[in-house]
């Protein structure tokens, strides 16, 4: 039986036993004179009834697809030859796999050891399904009748099915801390992993990063360089150009749309500038890749003659097209909506006894702005800016677009450099071994992105609720 | 004489022109970054759909192709091997050449590179899939797709420094102009663009593979976050109570939303992949790190709904007798299900456009063949616009832009969708 197949036979089965229990439980209601008899409703004694068949049935067919194939592993095994198991791990998992091939019939070895082994891999599979099929029906037909002749009108069966769902709410929300967790774990064990093959502390302040490794093994030199501040410069140096375009546009934007605007021009507005936030970042990079950076390096192409025209000494420009400031005035532009509405709402906070009171005193609208409502708002803004931060530090697709792979230490905007973000993934496309310090080195700057994008959002949030408790 | 007094008035009044003036100044930068802001939008959405339209057209040429079974060796036209592996290049480039009226090689030759003759050939396989009998040892006009260098060439005819003509010898561009100058050579609708998979060729290459990719990931996403969230959503606001393994689960729930998506693809490749071993590039596994990345938004939203319904609905369930459950059930989550579902929406519209995540776990990978479910290798729309552009060929990307158009108009559908849920559904108390 096909695994689809027999899952639709269990629905089929639980549904069974819950009507065939409902039904049980209404006729006993009857002989004892009315529903009123019963504990509780009859849909809860077929719920329960289902739960009960439902979830062991489940947990048997997931313990089993999760366990079947390694247990199947070890059945494999015992018909290799005593040299054959004896080989190195990496090698087994190679024979392993050639036997797989073979089972799915996609390889042409001709070993008729290896095929007598992949026979045999087939016959356990069929037997393993087989014997699943049978388990999981047979305990499904001896529970739905064990749930039928347990069933008595005074069973709690209410409660035990409120129980079963607050249980299973509980074990949805704390899916939100077994994420965090993951994202820690798998962080963090290559990290270490990798800090036992690079020192940290030439990971941090390493000036060179260079993650090109030989192939081989025993070549000379094999070791990459791992200095990661070219990177950070890199990230901040982006980050930065988008703060300069996002943090005043957004922020005069908002000012301007929750003091002077219409509530006509803010409902137009407003929704248009939410615009630039929804259109995903690969639109954004392309736009940045094709687009900004020829526009960029044309532009200022021309302006680097003029300029030696003018006999000034500093040379004609030179402008890489996978300039920093490029990708920065892009992400600005993303992130502009970002900081309008997180500003907008907490100008919009700020009470209107404040606003009254400037009034009163004979300032100008912008008076009250500037030195009103600006100080007041100050946390809430300067949260706001920290949460653009972060989202600028982690953005990937457009520094990966857009921005070279070459890491200068440089801070010059129109040089090439390179981010983190565009680290991680140009060393994880490709080969996936767990073991070479090039894969290890993009979870190690995971964890430093991690880190610092956690402590800015830490930091953000707390500097907003502390500002919120003063005028609640 | 005594010196006239200086009244507060007066110095009010001296510097009230500057202050206007400051005031007026303020107003402007106000109005300047909204203005740069729709400038943005418009600048960004012109030169988009401007790139894309043509990714949309391509160039084909009217040529009549003998159909000759001995040329393209298929012998019994009900076997379907020897039609997949019948040799329709030859005919193609033999009508190329009765086109073109060539008989040297060196111009054989040349003519032979106007046309795609292999994209040309498929396309005579799929017709002769449908019914070989009919049209074999036939002569038939067929409209074959154009080498991509013409095609970049004629849509750019025009432009300043003629792009793309250096391509062409003298004898080419006057075939190529005459061609255009009888109407045998046409800009037509690309269908190829919505009928494929992706193609190492340009003018093959399109977008079905990935829409499908994407249709099972957003499938995954979708019956994964949808319940998971709800069922969050419903136990912080309705049963939770107030301790600190509560506190923990708001904390980490705020906290995912702001991690960067990067790092959940980090955990998709450590976890999903390595540990538990899914198989790579897979609409599964992208669904799943997907799922985990939407999540806090539909929670978010959800409690907002969630929260937004009246206690007093609660109470008149209570006093009827009603359990927690049936309160929950039956009263709080239809009153809530318009508020959660724009929520959903709008979640699942940001994992369509994701692509960080998904380039961690494989599926920025070259896959031509169309998924069929959710363990087929697949990629999805950002990550076909993602290999598209990086791939050096021009064709390619024309037909990046022309993904953009349809990524965008997805979201544009699902937005709106949301914003209409919004309007129509929700319940102002």
């Amino acid at each position: 039986m096909s695994m689809s197949m027999l899952f639709l036979v269990m629905l089929v089965g639980v549904a069974a036993t819950f009507y065939f229990c409902r039904q049980r439980s209404l006729s006993l209601a009857s002989e004892l004179g009315g529903i009123r008899h019963l504990h509780s409703l009859p849909v809860f004694y077929g719920v329960q009834a289902a739960l009960w068949c439902a979830i062991p049935c489940l947990l048997i067919f997931g313990l089993w697809v999760v366990f079947d194939d390694a247990i199947i592993r070890e059945l494999t095994l015992q018909y290799l030859t005593e040299e054959q198991r004896s080989l190195s791990a990496n090698e087994l998992q190679l024979l392993l796999s050639t036997i797989e091939s073979i089972t799915t019939g996609s390889s042409t070895v001709n070993d008729p050891q290896l095929i007598a082994i992949s026979q045999h891999i087939v016959d356990f599979r069929s037997v393993s399904n087989l014997a699943l099929s049978i388990t999981v029906v047979c305990s499904l037909v001896g529970l739905s009748f064990w749930a039928w002749f347990k069933l008595k009108p005074e069973n709690k069966a209410r409660s035990n099915v409120e129980r079963c769902f607050m249980l299973f709410l509980l074990l949805c929300s704390t899916l939100a801390i077994f994420t965090t967790v993951g994202i820690v774990f798998s962080v963090i064990f290559e990290s270490i992993r990798f800090f036992q093959i690079v020192p940290i502390q030439e990971f941090i302040f390493g000036t060179q990063w260079s993650p090109q490794l030989s192939i081989r093994a025993d070549q000379v030199g094999s070791s990459g360089a791992f200095g990661a501040v070219p990177l950070f410069t890199g990230t901040l140096l982006i980050s930065a150009i988008a703060m300069l375009v996002a943090v005043p546009t957004g922020l005069m934007t908002a000012i301007y749309l929750s003091e002077y605007a219409s509530s006509r021009v803010r409902s137009v507005v407003k929704p248009i500038l939410e615009i630039l936030a929804g259109i995903p970042t690969v639109v954004y990079g392309f736009f940045a890749a094709l687009t900004i950076a020829p526009m960029i390096k044309n532009g200022l192409h021309g302006l680097g003659l003029d300029i030696a025209f003018l006999g000034v000494s500093i040379g004609p420009l030179e402008v890489s097209g996978e300039s920093a400031l490029a990708a920065g005035l892009v992400m600005g532009v993303m992130i502009i909506p970002f900081v309008s509405s997180l500003s907008d709402d907490v100008i919009n906070a700020v009470p209107q006894s404040l606003r009254d009171g400037a009034y009163g005193l004979g300032s100008t609208q912008s008076e009250t702005i500037k030195k009103v409502i600006f100080p007041a708002a100050l946390p809430g803004i300067v949260g706001a800016i920290l949460l653009a931060v972060s989202r600028a530090i982690g953005e990937t697709m457009i520094v990966v677009m857009a921005v070279g792979t070459a890491a200068k230490l440089t801070f010059n905007p129109l040089e090439s450099v390179t981010t983190v973000t565009v680290q991680m993934t140009t060393l994880l496309i490709g080969d996936h071994e767990f073991d070479s310090a090039k894969t290890l080195a993009a979870f190690a700057l995971g964890l430093v992105l991690f880190i610092i994008t956690l402590g800015l959002n830490f930091i953000a949030l707390n500097i907003v609720k502390k500002y919120r408790e003063q005028y609640d | 004489m005594t010196k006239p007094e200086i009244k507060t008035i007066d110095k009010v009044n001296r510097t009230l022109g500057k202050r206007y003036r400051a005031e007026k100044r303020f107003r402007l930068y106000g109005m300047l970054s909204i203005g740069f802001g729709l400038l943005c939008v418009l600048f960004l959405f012109t030169n988009i759909i401007g790139k894309g339209l043509s990714g949309f057209t391509y160039h084909y040429l009217q040529i009549s192709v003998e159909m000759d079974a001995t040329t393209l060796e298929i012998s019994d036209t009900s076997d379907l091997n020897q039609i997949l592996a019948g040799n329709y290049s030859a005919v193609v480039k033999r009508g190329a050449y009765e086109y073109f009226d060539v008989s040297s090689r060196r111009d054989k030759s040349a003519a032979r590179k106007l046309l795609s003759v292999d994209g040309t050939g498929y396309l005579l396989q799929d017709r002769f899939k449908v019914d070989a009998k009919e049209i074999i040892n036939t002569k038939s006009m067929v409209w074959a797709l154009v080498d991509d260098k013409v095609d970049f060439y004629l849509k750019r005819l025009g432009e300043p420094g003629e792009p793309g003509k250096h391509e062409f010898s003298e004898k080419q561009l006057q075939w190529i102009h005459a061609a255009v100058e009888s109407g045998d050579l046409q800009k037509r609708f690309n269908w190829a663009f919505f009928n494929n998979g992706d193609s190492a060729h340009s003018e093959e290459a399109g977008i079905r593979g990935a829409v499908m990719g994407s249709f099972y990931l957003l499938l995954v996403t979708l019956a994964l976050s949808f319940p998971i969230g709800i069922a969050t959503a419903i136990y912080l606001e309705e049963y939770a109570p107030k301790n600190k393994w509560t506190d923990l689960i708001e904390v980490n729930i705020n906290n995912l939303a702001a991690v960067p998506s990067i790092i959940f693809g980090l955990l998709g490749l450590a976890i999903f992949l390595a540990f538990f071993g899914f198989p790579r590039s897979t609409p599964l596994v992208g669904g799943f790190v997907l799922t985990l990345m939407t999540l806090p938004t539909i929670i978010i939203s959800s409690r907002a709904s969630i929260k937004a319904v009246p206690p007093s609905i609660r109470e008149a369930a209570y006093g009827l007798g009603s359990s927690k459950m049936q309160v929950t059930l039956h009263h709080v989550l239809p009153l809530a299900m318009p508020g959660m579902l724009t929520g959903t929406i709008i979640g699942l519209a940001q994992a369509l456009g994701e692509s960080a995540p998904l380039l961690m776990i494989g599926m920025a990978a070259f896959i031509p063949e169309v998924p069929t479910g959710v363990s087929d290798p697949a990629t999805a729309l950002p990550m076909q616009i993602f290999q598209w552009f990086r791939n050096a060929d021009a064709g390619f990307s024309e037909k990046a832009s022309a993904a953009i158009l349809v990524l965008l108009m997805f979201l544009i559908v699902m937005n709106t969708l949301a914003v209409w849920a919004r309007r129509r559904l929700e319940r102002r108390w």
